[in-house]
């Protein structure tokens, strides 16, 4: 088991109903982490529009999570 | 250099600080908030942005931009907050020896920060509702970058 802070942004934080917590679970990836944060919260986005970072570093989804890692997932981005 | 502000955008100041004597050619682009999407009426945006993640990401853009159509000097500025119609919302200028470069610099810089920053727009209706607009090229080609 592993302890991974996760942050929320935009629509996520307001699925989530927090900006962060700190998750114990059973990650290889950051993909698994977002697999558990959205059966935790009920998300249907899928993973392919999103973006995540692990400790401030933009990541991809195969990127292995270690234990007191930060992962920030990113919902679909529209700047401009 | 790329700043996420919290305050309204002072384009001419902007565009003072790209002065530069060696500069033949200079472009701006500016994004404004615009009353309509999608059929719908829109009264106001709030962004959000992760600015560590932001600048960071920024940064890049404009070293991508500059290895491509080498300027002379670029700024961005993006808005972070809540803004009401005919804001400037992004502002991006460039200066270069020739106007190629700044055209084409420009264009490239906005293309990318509206698909790589982590930076999010949140719609206010008219009717009360809003919501989260989604990267419009994403979702158009189905993928994650």
């Amino acid at each position: 088991m592993k302890t991974i802070k996760v942050c929320y942004f935009a629509m996520f934080r307001e699925h989530a109903g927090v900006a962060e917590e700190t998750l114990t679970l059973e990650a290889a990836t950051a993909h698994d982490v977002f697999e558990q944060t959205r059966l935790r919260h009920g998300s249907d986005e899928p993973n392919g529009h999103c973006k995540v970072a692990i400790n401030d570093h933009m990541a991809d989804w195969d990127t292995p999570v270690n234990d007191g890692d930060t992962v920030l997932l990113f919902p679909p981005v529209a700047g401009g | 250099m790329i700043e996420i502000s919290d305050s309204p955008i002072d384009t001419a100041e902007l565009q003072r600080s790209l002065i530069n004597p060696a500069a033949g050619g200079y472009c701006a682009f500016e994004g404004w908030v615009r009353n309509e999407n999608e059929g719908h009426v829109v009264e106001r945006l709030e962004y959000e942005a992760y600015k560590p993640l932001a600048i960071t990401e920024g940064e890049k853009v404009l070293a991508e931009a500059r290895a491509k159509f080498p300027y002379l000097d670029a700024r961005c500025v993006h808005r972070a907050g809540l803004l009401e119609i005919g804001e400037c919302a992004v502002w991006i200028g460039v200066a270069s020896a020739h106007r190629d470069e700044a055209f084409k610099a420009c264009r490239y810089i906005i293309d990318e920060i509206k698909v790589r920053l982590p930076i999010w727009k949140k719609e206010h209706y008219a009717n009360g509702d809003s919501g989260w607009v989604n990267c419009e090229r994403c979702a158009q080609h189905g993928i994650a970058d």
